[in-house]
């Protein structure tokens, strides 16, 4: 559908750098995040959460805590709807516990009062009868049988049996095509390898916050700061028994999210205790709580096999991923399966991924869900094949590497061409044939991403002054409102600055799926394109009144309605501006609408290149340089895509280097804060070169 | 425990408040005072979410006390721009995009600040080891180091 514009060839504002539609108010300090929002007569909202990473709730006794002064309400499981199930009860029992604390940070109870103070004492006074059950945070150690078993009614879903005994092992999936006995069997050099990583963090520097403000009779609002007000909306409404009509949620700016804004965690738990005292309530979030009590990564096992011929050509790989997804089911062990060997031209391969519950907080996602893990193990693997046939290990990669046409090693017909343009342009980079000092190394590695579309709808509204409001429902994570406004300033033909994009709340625009997988950009770009175009054809016929002229008889171009066409008649091209300005006269106010559900993202491949030293009497890895290159499509504001590809880069070195959750023998997490869990900071790093 | 009475100078304005002897200065800009453009992101002084000048000090808000605050002057995020001007650093930001979510931005203009203040000509690694103490999660810093070295080129030549 975005074929008119893409074989224009000509772009004037799609790939300019504007300046963000957000950015003075996040400079002077004005722009409002979660934390940052007050209500009149609001309380403060405290959570008291589990020292066990597994144990019965014997029970839970609150009247000490209801009778501090200023406690307006306390609030366990008991507060919410006993009538939810499947994913909305998981999602119900992860934001406050019922039967049993399932982790470390586990919320059991919570309070409002009229100051911290109060609410802190309050916490202090709930008393919790527990029995400690033994637990397991080890993906291996928790798919064993005789491992501690978190829910008795998990039987694992993917097998041509279902089991009738229940396990941790929440589901198994396959993915591939061919032999791989027989593809090995033709290979001259098999390696293989087992690999384990952490648990990881999103690390969003703006802990989960929330204003809830529930009235007697149903009706309320919460601001939260969300990838997915909608989702937040539809999910609250669930575990609290509301309609969702009833509950207006807006999201606030957000101070990053990275897939781990996705979920509800204190949103259920403010509308809770805001309805119990009829109060607005603020939840905020300390770092602990968002490291104990968000949702991080799987932490992961995965074993990776790969054949190749003497001359690199891959005649088979496999690959076993185990994800523990935390306390609940629903990890995204799939997602790894499909993309492990996503980048590869393989006649034989074989991908099997399984869910396993554990004693952890239950995983969110993070930046491309599961990818990064597989990525890891099987890049690893293809290096080290390339050394052991002297091999180059971009050659190896060119000479494998999936092309348009071939089969994917998860199902689909490659539709896409980009692995090969960004391995040919790390060969021609300077950064591949820069010299290397003693101690130095270069790695490079490749990455596969689906990309999503989904439900998106968007308001165009033309102003009497001739300025344009973008009306949108996707919270902004990476400077998506810019993106949107020069799409529509592009389609309207005129200037950017005329175009502002809002976030609505969710009563003011109809649904928008959650911002995540990568497709806001693409999703709500095309929303606005086709709501830009609807404007335009209610524009064509107002102008087209205005002349006594048919509206097939009348074109829109550069910001202008003209007469199209000899027979049309001789008229002066008659701007957005003027058009507008005379609405009232031609039919009242113009918008332009569109709801859709797209489909057709186009994949993304990535390869990476760094430079690293190693210290060999302490071992510390400094990275020295590093280049990204990226088939993004077209880049809207490369500036932004620049941007998003920097920072993940920088998030992998993170999880590379230093970063990673820390589980003691008490099943609690050793870290949950800054100082130990370590991301990289300016000191860490070099510049971060891209290639779009 | 009763509140504590603190005199104080906030970016240019005499100031009174009362708080809690425990109380850390971030609350109290942002729960008392309304300035909600120093950011908790830890609470622990390992972001650099909170910073703040208090007389002439770059410090994290989340550990100092709002008590502290007595006698001195501080300076905020809110108080950087002059009117409808931004300060060169908060337009350098704009023009590389060395914002994206934005929730770090405010510490990390307020401590860049508080660095070119002392050092005009700062070098990128002295620039980097400066605001080793911001974290930021969006951007890998690139943008924010060019942003600083740009905004301290273009003021040198002012």
């Amino acid at each position: 559908m975005l074929d008119k514009t893409a074989s224009n060839g000509e772009f004037n504002v799609v790939g300019s750098r504007p300046e963000r539609p957000d950015g003075v108010d996040k400079v002077t300090g004005r722009a409002r995040f979660g934390a940052d929002m007050v209500m009149p007569g609001m309380l403060v909202g405290k959570i008291l959460r589990s020292p066990h990473a597994h144990a019965k709730i014997k029970s839970i006794d609150t009247s000490a805590a209801e009778t501090v002064n200023g406690v307006k309400a306390v609030v366990t499981s008991a507060d919410f709807t006993a009538d939810v199930e499947g994913d909305d009860l998981d999602t119900m029992l992860n934001c406050m516990a019922r039967d049993k604390v399932l982790y470390d940070g586990h919320a059991v109870a919570a309070v409002a009062a009229t100051s911290a103070h109060a609410a802190k004492k309050a916490l202090k006074l709930i008393k919790v009868e527990y029995e400690v059950l033994p637990h397991v945070t080890d993906v291996e150690e928790a798919m064993k049988d005789d491992a501690p078993l978190l829910h008795d009614d998990i039987f694992t879903d993917g097998l041509e049996e279902t089991p009738t005994t229940p396990s941790n092992i929440a589901a198994r999936c396959q993915f591939g095509h061919g032999d791989v006995d027989a593809g090995f069997a033709e290979a001259d050099v098999v390696v293989e390898r087992k690999f384990r990583t952490e648990a990881t963090h999103q690390g969003y520097i703006e802990p989960h916050a929330c204003v809830a403000n529930l009235s007697p009779d149903g009706s309320g609002d919460l601001w939260c700061c969300t990838q997915g007000h909608y989702s937040v909306r539809n999910t609250c409404a669930a575990v609290l028994g509301l309609d969702i009509s009833r509950l207006r949620v807006t999201a606030s700016e957000i101070g990053g999210g990275f897939g781990g804004k996705t979920m509800v965690f204190i949103e259920p738990v403010a509308l809770a205790l805001s309805r119990k005292a009829s109060r607005p309530v603020k939840v905020v979030m300390t770092r602990d709580e968002v490291f104990r009590a968000s949702g991080p990564t799987s932490s992961t096992s995965i074993w990776v096999k790969i054949g190749v011929k003497n001359d690199g050509t891959m005649t088979a790989a496999e690959a076993l991923l185990k994800y523990q997804g935390g306390a609940f089911k629903g990890s995204w062990a799939s997602l790894g399966a499909m993309t492990a060997f996503a980048c590869y031209r393989l006649e034989n391969v074989k991908t099997v991924g399984y869910d396993v519950v554990v004693n952890r907080p239950r995983s969110a996602a993070y930046r491309a869900p599961s990818a990064p893990m597989a990525a890891f193990a099987v890049e690893s693997v293809v290096n080290e094949i390339a050394g052991k046939i002297g091999i180059d290990p971009l050659e190896l990669r060119l000479k494998n590497a999936a092309k348009e046409g071939d089969k994917s090693s998860y199902g689909p017909t490659h539709r896409n061409h980009g692995l090969m343009e960004t391995l040919e342009a790390a060969k021609a980079h300077p950064h591949y044939s820069a010299p290397l000092g003693p101690n130095q190394g270069r790695g490079i590695a490749c990455g596969f991403w689906f990309n999503f579309g989904g439900q998106t709808c968007t308001s165009i509204n033309i102003g009497v002054d001739g300025t344009v409001n973008l009306t949108l429902g996707t919270p902004d994570i990476g400077g998506s409102r810019a993106s949107m406004c020069m799409m529509a300033a592009e389609e309207l033909g005129i200037p950017y600055d005329q175009v502002r994009a809002v976030i609505t709340d969710t009563s003011s625009l109809g649904h928008n799926d959650t911002t995540d997988g990568s497709r806001v950009t693409f999703a709500a770009g095309l929303a606005t394109i086709q709501s830009a175009r609807d404007a335009i054809s209610k524009l064509c016929a107002r102008a087209a009144k205005m002349w006594e002229i048919p509206e097939e008889a009348v074109e829109w171009k550069d910001g202008h309605a003209r007469p199209a066409g000899p027979n049309a008649g001789e008229f002066p091209p008659m701007s957005l501006a003027e058009i507008a300005a005379a609405a009232e006269t031609t039919g009242g106010p113009i918008a332009g609408h569109n709801e859709i559900n797209a489909r057709g993202a186009g994949v993304s491949f990535a390869t990476h290149m760094v430079d690293t030293e190693i210290d060999p009497e302490t071992g510390r890895t400094t990275v020295l340089r590093y280049t990204v290159f990226q088939d993004a499509g077209k880049a809207v504001h490369p500036a932004y895509v620049e941007g998003q590809f920097q920072g993940g880069a920088v998030q992998g070195i993170g999880w590379a280097i230093n970063e990673e959750y820390i589980y003691g023998e008490d099943g609690r997490l050793q870290n949950p804060g800054f100082l130990d869990y370590r991301i990289p900071v300016a000191s860490d790093l070099p510049m971060i070169d891209t290639v779009i | 425990m009763s509140q504590v009475h603190v005199q104080t100078t906030i970016n240019g304005d005499n100031t009174e408040f009362l708080c809690e002897p425990d109380e850390p200065l971030l609350d109290v800009l942002r729960d008392r005072l309304g300035l909600t453009g120093a950011k908790e992101g830890c609470g622990t002084g390992d972001c650099g979410a909170c910073s703040v000048m208090v007389d002439g000090r770059l410090v994290c808000s989340c550990l100092v006390l709002g008590a502290e605050a007595d006698g001195r002057n501080i300076e905020t995020i809110e108080g950087m721009a002059e009117g409808e001007n931004l300060h060169p650093l908060q337009q350098k930001f704009l023009d590389h995009a060395a914002l994206q979510c934005g929730v770090c931005t405010p510490g990390f203009l307020v401590a860049a600040k508080a660095l070119l203040d002392q050092n005009p000509d700062p070098t990128e690694t002295e620039v980097r080891y400066w605001l080793a103490g911001n974290l930021c999660r969006c951007t890998g810093y690139d943008k924010i180091i060019r942003a600083v070295m740009d905004t301290a080129a273009e003021m040198r030549g002012a």
